[in-house]
């Protein structure tokens, strides 16, 4: 067995294990510590199958985003977790008998399974040779899929601006500064000069 | 060198405990987003297996807008959930009853 098969079952158990860890885990916030092993062991698959630059993205996106977000939100929020897990017995069997049945559709579709004669030839980009995976990536999607590309950074631009515009709200009854009265302020009306007779006082 | 079924199978599993945790944890949002995430998963390594097998880029820039279309929904969810949160006080699926649907 090679280093590469070793990587592979490692990585791969290690997927699998901690995926299954994130579904049972007891407490939210370990479910999100096991999502983030799951997508750092993920990532190291897509080293082996040859895919760096999607493996790097995977930590980032993933690993540097949308787990820290998850634990942001597991940890903002203030719920009673151990409630949310009272039906899970209740949920088990229709849960692992709907996993079975799928497992064994997946199985008996592997066992049948081959590539098509003309698969080679209907390939629509065939990677170059001697050119690293992520310039190929560039010039492929920098250029046939640039409107895929585009389109791509709009949706997250939308999503950006509809998580601003779901979570922001303006609490009422709260000190703020309000710039604008400031900036309007007029010495005339704030200050008024007295002048003091010595003994007397105002 | 390992053989695309090993990835095929391994993704194929992935996917199943996705879709079993959706069940498992029907009360809590936040593990079901989750479970979401990791059947999006197992699909980005079905392709990126596909495309090293196939020797075709096209699969890796499938996974990469996948990969986009997820943190979309990842954060788009969460937002949904924080709102929610902050209206009923709860995050149990079985109280998102607003619209009756």
């Amino acid at each position: 067995m090679g280093v590469s098969a070793l990587a592979f079952y490692l990585f791969a158990v290690t997927t699998l294990v901690s995926a299954f860890l994130v579904v049972v885990a007891r407490n939210p916030v370990h479910s999100v510590l096991w999502l983030i092993l799951a997508f750092l062991s993920s990532a190291g698959l897509f080293v082996l199958l040859g895919a760096e630059f999607l493996a790097m993205l995977q930590i980032i996106v993933y690993v540097g985003a949308v787990a820290v977000l998850f634990l942001f939100v597991v940890m903002m929020l203030d719920v009673d977790f151990s409630a949310l897990k009272a039906g899970m017995a209740r949920n088990l069997p229709l849960g692992l008998l709907i996993g079975l049945v799928l497992l064994m559709q997946m199985g008996a579709l592997f066992a049948h399974w081959q590539v098509a004669d003309g698969a080679p030839a209907l390939r629509q980009a065939p990677m170059p040779e001697g050119v690293q995976n992520t310039e190929a990536l560039g010039e492929l999607i920098y250029t046939r899929y640039i409107l895929l590309f585009q389109i791509s950074g709009l949706i997250l631009l939308v999503a950006m601006v509809g998580a601003i515009v779901l979570t922001l709200r303006h609490r009422e009854g709260i000190k703020r500064q309000d710039v604008l009265a400031q900036m309007y302020r007029d010495p005339a009306k704030a200050l008024e000069l007295k002048d003091v007779k010595p003994g007397q006082g105002l | 060198m390992i053989g695309l079924e090993h990835y095929l199978m391994l993704a194929g599993a992935l996917f199943v405990i996705g879709v079993f945790g959706i069940f498992l944890n029907r009360k809590n949002v936040i593990v079901i987003l989750m479970s979401i995430e990791l059947m999006l998963l197992s699909v980005n390594i079905n392709l990126v297996a596909f495309s090293a097998a196939l020797g075709d880029m096209v699969g890796q820039v499938f996974a990469l807008f996948i990969m986009t279309v997820a943190a979309a929904e990842a954060a788009i969810g969460l937002a949904i959930l924080v709102c929610f949160f902050r209206t009923r006080g709860s995050i149990e699926v079985e109280d998102i009853n607003v619209m009756k649907g």
